[in-house]
């Protein structure tokens, strides 16, 4: 692998990369008989333009945050998570049932509580593959996403069946009310008339420094970073490579959890049929654009809020283009950063090792 | 006794049906992952086929020119999985995820582009769609008790991608098996390096294997557009390309064993539709959802070794870099 000075491997070969999705993405808005720069200015409108929109693209960007650490902190110990959406469908059981539990208590009690009962459900549910991994050798790919499945299934079975209160017709559980549900921020800042954004956007922030913290300034970040790069040699180091990869993938399946607390707690205020919409499999391209770094990570669920929410706009005012125009972007960002990330690598390499004209070359 | 017979067979046929579009999808994976490549793309190229064997259909009124549409998208798919995974030696599962989403948004935004009906494709019918074959006979012996019954029920009134699914199992089977170029791709699956040396191109192969497996995940998409259903809707692969994927691995790797897990699968399915809302004696109303997770923790269980062991082949998922 050709060597890149530092500030070309972590910024240049990412943003060209990104560029190189947006570009195929424009193309593919051209074909269609579409203008993309028209289109990218009503984007940028829905998402900045005014308030309720601003609010909208900081609630998504709270979902990616977490849906990308989720799948960051598992690529550090080597492992790919393709779970978060079923671990925040899982998560949101807890969150609702400690809502429910306590209905009608402060919200200032509530929410704590909402943080630690959906981690400890999505953690749970992120641990099984994380298990079987460890201990039986089946690949975390594989069972990930079968655990989508299985979480899609049963929680469509306890919703519709056993929280759905009587005489309610759609399925979803009883509510919360009003003062058990994290605030909104609209009800502090009048910027954010009617939108969804809550409290849990500030632990988003939150838990981008302390996962930064934690990969990067601890003992326990080390030890993943080793498993990551290197197992045999973790191994060697005295790592346990088997409890590592349980934890970490219950710490993921946690922080995709706070996905529901975001969701169920601060914005339904009761649990819906397929709640997750696809947040947690945003996490997978923010994290491959985020280079599993939390800066970048925040960066990149930023960029995507910017996407749903000005996708939402784009929708309205130009019919000729659907919101799965941004499902598209989400997977070119994915094919680009992730799968092909190194394609220019190559080339780079040979720019920026030329032969230096005045020292004469070698 | 007679009505419980009808009964059987009618749930078989349905088997029959939903199994058809796991078995193309399954042999497909089965093709390039013995090559060494990961195909978690087979829900995209699915669904890739399905779309655009649907919108030519609707174009040209062709069914067949559809199937060849579909087959298209498909190579298109597995052409940039093997430009990722194979000249850039990128990571194959995210290459793989990266086509999921890919078939799954551009498949709407390019639906409602084209046709403005909300994602769907217009309504075929006739020439448009692969119809039911009437097999010779099938309506004489159609009175005859229980074997004339089951024929004509059961083996004949399919359409023509069902009989081809069917067949190419044995077809897989022998390529696999019988053949040298079966007996090479195996080999770049477990060892591409004992290939290299040999002096034949591990990368041709790897191709190779990804057009096999675009044709037949291609005219899976086909069926589930053109033959089962008549038009194309929003995400109508379902996770179907994940079951097939989970088959694969329940079979570990073999065309016999995916044939009856994809029936088995089919079954599951053709039998959840049955009760739905049925009370039976002693436990009561089964839960649809348990049936439908019922194939994703059957794989679950195996892959964690509780009955059996299901292990790939050993190249599987790993670029293959030739030394300098």
């Amino acid at each position: 692998m050709t060597a890149l000075p530092r500030w070309a491997d972590v910024i240049l070969l990412p943003v060209l990369n990104v560029v190189l999705a947006f570009l195929v993405g424009g193309l593919i808005v051209l074909a269609v008989g579409q203008n993309p720069i028209e289109a990218v200015g009503i984007m940028l409108y829905g998402a900045f333009g005014y308030g309720s929109g601003f609010g909208y693209t900081l609630y998504y960007t709270t979902d990616f945050i977490f849906a990308g650490l989720a799948v960051s902190l598992a690529y550090h110990a080597g492992l790919f998570n393709i779970g978060p959406e079923g671990q925040a469908y899982v998560g949101g059981l807890g969150v609702i049932l400690i809502g429910l539990a306590l209905n009608g208590t402060h919200w200032a009690i509530v929410f704590p509580l909402m943080i630690v009962c959906g981690a400890l459900f999505g953690a749970a549910w992120a641990f099984i593959p994380g298990y079987l991994q460890a201990k039986r050798g089946s690949h975390v790919v594989i069972t990930t996403i079968l655990f989508n499945f299985i979480a899609a299934s049963m929680m469509g079975y306890i919703i519709s069946r056993i929280l759905k209160p009587a005489g309610v017709n759609s399925d979803e559980s009883a509510p919360l009310e009003a003062i058990t549900r994290v605030p909104q921020l609209r009800s502090f800042i009048e910027l954010f008339r009617n939108s969804p954004v809550n409290l849990t956007f500030f632990l988003a922030i939150a838990a981008l420094i302390f996962v930064y913290w934690l990969i990067w300034r601890t003992k326990f970040g080390y030890a993943v970073r080793a498993l990551g790069n290197n197992p045999v040699a973790a191994n060697y180091a005295g790592i346990s490579n088997q409890k590592m990869i349980m934890i970490v993938m219950a710490l993921a399946g946690a922080f995709a959890a706070m996905v529901a607390v975001n969701n169920v707690g601060g914005v339904q205020g009761r649990l819906i049929l397929n709640f997750v919409n696809g947040a947690g499999f945003v996490g997978i391209a923010v994290a491959f654009m985020g280079r599993g770094h939390p800066v970048g990570v925040g960066l990149s669920a930023l960029l995507f809020g910017i996407l749903y929410q000005g996708g939402q706009e784009l929708a309205f005012q130009m019919p000729g283009i659907t919101r799965e125009m941004i499902v598209t972007i989400q997977a070119l960002v994915i094919l680009f950063t992730g799968a092909m990330g190194d394609m220019l690598r190559g080339p780079l390499g040979r720019i920026f090792t030329q032969p230096d004209p005045v020292a004469g070359g070698k | 006794m007679e009505q419980a017979l009808v009964d059987i067979t009618l749930i078989l046929d349905s088997t029959v049906r939903l199994a058809v579009p796991l078995i193309l999808a399954c042999l497909a994976g089965l093709y390039s992952e013995r090559a060494g490549i990961v195909d978690i793309g087979l829900e995209g190229k699915l669904l890739a086929g399905a779309f655009a064997a649907a919108a030519m259909s609707a174009v040209t009124g062709s069914a067949w020119l559809g199937l060849l549409a579909g087959i298209g998208a498909a190579l298109l798919f597995s052409g940039i999985h093997g430009l990722a995974s194979i000249n850039f030696k990128g990571n194959q599962t995210i290459s793989g995820v990266a086509l999921n989403f890919l078939a799954a948004g551009l498949t709407t935004f390019l639906g409602q582009s084209w046709f403005h009906r909300g994602g769907y494709t217009p309504q075929l019918s006739g020439d448009q769609r692969f119809n039911p074959i009437t097999l010779p006979f099938a309506n004489e012996l159609r009175e005859v008790p229980i074997l004339g019954q089951i024929y004509w029920e059961l083996i004949s009134g399919h359409n023509i991608i069902t009989y081809v699914a069917f067949i190419a199992v044995p077809v897989t089977a022998w390529v696999l098996f019988r053949t040298r170029f079966g007996l090479r791709l195996r080999a770049v699956g477990e060892n591409p390096k004992a290939i290299d040396t040999a002096g034949i191109s591990v990368t041709l192969l790897r191709y190779q294997a990804l057009i096999i497996t675009a044709v037949l995940v291609g005219i899976g998409g086909a069926y589930l557009s053109i033959a089962q259903s008549a038009g194309f809707n929003n995400n109508m692969s379902a996770g179907r390309g994940y079951i097939a994927l989970a088959a694969l691995i329940f079979a570990k790797w073999r065309p016999g064993p995916a044939l009856l897990v994809c029936l088995m699968f089919g079954f599951l399915d053709a039998f959840q539709f049955r009760i739905q809302g049925q009370s039976f004696p002693l436990i009561g109303e089964v839960p649809v959802q348990a049936i439908q997770a019922l194939p994703y923790i059957l794989t679950v269980i195996l892959l964690a070794g509780f009955i059996g062991r299901a292990v790939a082949p050993k190249a599987s998922g790993i670029p293959y870099t030739k030394e300098r």
